[in-house]
């Protein structure tokens, strides 16, 4: 199991770690220079054409931003309960070295990823209601896993002997924890939560099922009518919040990696 | 507890910062009485009944194989592993009946790894033990900076530096300061020179010396390099399985007498040579004085592993004896470099060998005191 999380997530860790030093990169100014590109043409050409009422219904300002702000509270809303649980999950984890237990939680977790989030959230709708608080039931256990197994990787990483040095100097198990342990496993454990940022920034279209409005409105409306410029109005900001969020926790990652690694 | 806390508090009276390294906490008596440690699961125990009397201010040394069980025997001394049975005290204080976090914070720990923590600069790696003690700021700071001149290293080169930025020998020193942050009396070393290359181990060795002969400390320092053991302990002990001593006593002992053939096993080769290194040509009856010959000399305090190599230079003929101001005090031969090994020349001159002279208490007066 260990070895499998270590695995998947080498590619979150190896980004981290190769980000050192690049602050001026092109990554850093490439992305924001992306998505401002992607809007601005998005606008002149939605802004060269004549809408019909239908359009003209969705593509206006009060519109747009109220879906834009439906799915950020979605996105950050079930990103900040993945991160209570799972950090905390994680933590608990590494404390403990049955090899089985490690097994049924990332079962779970697994279970959690690989439902398809579609198929949860209109089941999680039949048997319980339509809203918000379901498709956020939804969204966190599509994005658990990642920020478990990055906090448990993150912490595993830690060098045993840094916490047999903490541990003989007298730390008590919580000092090596959060003085030792959590510091350096940081990186990784951000890198998670990016994963699962983007991750629900682009299930939470999916809210729109159930009712729960958000950008996936735009698009299912746009598909379901026709409408072309309504369809790739919100295909086009989900992609640019999914842009700009994963932009944002790169920063956070290079900000709160520890000095000194 | 009541340790620290007096240490502490005497600190504050401000002696401490005039006046640092020359009152330091002397070194404490460890006993340990039959020790014995068997993990769940594993058939033998890995340490079995291990007995030993530390005097206070001892440099001992744990030598033996990997896997002899010589570093669970002195992590047991801070219950990094909790010894199954025996007993363990400190001082007379029974360290199981003790906080097992308060009593490491007594205790000076050095491993091989080094472990400083990447995430702090130097100054706050060696403020950890100060910082969980409760230590002001100021008295911590200056003490970061007293430690890091006395490993040798530039307070305001250093303070703010992380530990990558060091070479492994000065992260070592930086390992030795922040076990002696809260100036505990006894210290735990962990094969800590073991990763360093041969010119800095030797370098990190004769600080260590250095050092110890100010502060005194009980050191237990374990190691595979039985040189190591011969070069820095006061006596060694010779460990095989299950950590089993098979000899305890001086260098000079165990060189002269290996007490059965695994101890000789551990000596290995030039025995005879290693017992050199050990003895001053002070210690030696030197010769009429000889004028020196091209430049081949020998200083009075070198060992007489040194004198050797000069007359190996000199083609034999007896080699000139200088004092510290470079004056000839006398001269030194094969022959009196044979006497100060032993009583049995003819045997050494003859076979080679080192039937083991019970020339003991020459010996043991010329290893360290």
């Amino acid at each position: 199991m260990t070895a499998q999380a270590t695995r998947d997530v080498s590619t979150a860790f190896g980004t981290a770690s190769n980000r050192r030093g690049k602050y001026f990169s092109f990554k850093r100014f490439g992305t924001p220079i992306v998505i401002a590109v992607a809007l601005l043409t998005l606008f002149l050409w939605i802004s060269s054409l004549s809408l019909d009422s239908i359009e003209l219904r969705t593509l206006n300002w009060a519109y747009l931003q109220d879906r834009t702000f439906e799915h950020l509270r979605l996105t950050v809303v079930a990103s900040a309960i993945v991160a209570a649980i799972a950090i905390p999950a994680g933590i608990a984890l590494s404390r403990v070295h049955s090899k089985a237990v490690h097994a049924v939680v990332f079962g779970i977790a697994n279970v959690g990823q690989s439902t398809p989030a579609i198929g949860l959230v209109i089941l999680l709708a039949i048997v319980w209601k339509l809203g918000f608080e379901v498709a956020l039931v939804g969204l966190v256990a599509y994005s658990v896993l990642p920020v478990l197994r990055n906090t448990l990787v993150g912490l595993e990483q830690v060098d045993s002997s840094l916490t047999e040095a903490a541990r003989g100097m007298g730390m008590r198990p919580f000092q090596v924890l959060t003085r030792i342990e959590l510091p350096l496993a940081i990186p990784v454990i951000v890198a998670g939560l990016r994963t699962a940022l983007v991750f629900c920034v682009g299930v939470a279209t999916v809210a729109t099922f159930i009712n729960a409005g958000g950008l996936g409105d735009m698009i299912v409306n746009g598909l379901k009518l026709q409408r072309w410029p309504v369809l790739i109005t919100g295909a086009v900001v989900v992609s640019c919040i999914a842009l700009t969020i994963d932009w944002l926790a790169g920063l956070a990652e290079d900000l709160l990696k520890p000095k000194g690694i | 507890m009541e340790r620290s806390c007096s240490s502490a508090a005497s600190l504050l009276q401000g002696d401490f910062v005039s006046e640092p390294i020359s009152r330091p906490a002397a070194g404490a008596r460890i006993n340990l009485t039959n020790v014995t440690k068997t993990y769940p699961g594993q058939a033998g125990p890995a340490v079995e009944s291990f007995s030993m009397d530390i005097a206070p201010g001892e440099l001992i040394m744990f030598v033996g194989p990997s896997g002899c069980g010589k570093t669970t025997t002195m992590k047991m001394i801070n219950r990094i592993i909790e010894p199954t049975s025996g007993s363990i005290t400190i001082d007379g204080e029974d360290i199981l009946s003790l906080n097992p976090n308060e009593l490491r914070r007594r205790i000076g720990y050095v491993i091989q790894q080094i472990g400083l923590f990447p995430h702090m600069t130097i100054a706050e790696n060696i403020a950890v033990v100060p910082r969980l003690l409760g230590w002001d700021k100021n008295k911590t700071q200056t003490r970061v900076e007293e430690l890091l001149s006395v490993v040798g290293l530039d307070p305001k080169a250093y303070a703010s530096r992380y530990p990558r930025q060091l070479s492994g020998g000065q992260q070592q020193r930086v390992g030795v300061a922040r076990a002696l942050a809260a100036d505990p009396p006894v210290m735990l070393m962990d094969e800590p020179f073991g990763a360093t290359d041969p010119i800095t181990r030797e370098k990190l060795q004769t600080e260590f010396l250095r050092l110890q002969e100010k502060l005194s400390k009980t050191i237990v320092f374990v190691t595979h390099d039985f040189d190591e053991a011969v070069r820095l302990g006061d006596r060694i002990a010779v460990l095989s399985e299950r950590s089993q001593i098979e000899q305890f006593d001086t260098p000079a002992n165990i060189l002269a007498s290996p007490a059965n053939d695994y101890v000789s096993q551990f000596v290995g080769h030039g025995a005879a040579l290693k017992r050199l290194g050990l003895i001053p040509v002070h210690q030696a009856t030197l010769g009429p004085n000889v004028p020196v010959r091209g430049a081949i000399e020998v200083s009075i305090n070198d060992s007489l592993r040194n004198a050797l190599d000069s007359l190996v230079l000199s083609g034999g003929t007896p080699v000139a004896v200088v004092n510290g101001q470079g004056r000839v005090v006398g001269s030194i031969d094969i022959e009196r470099i044979s006497a100060a090994l032993g009583a049995e020349i003819p045997a050494l001159t003859r076979g080679g060998q080192t039937e083991a002279p019970l020339g003991g208490g020459v010996l043991a007066a010329g290893g360290r005191p």
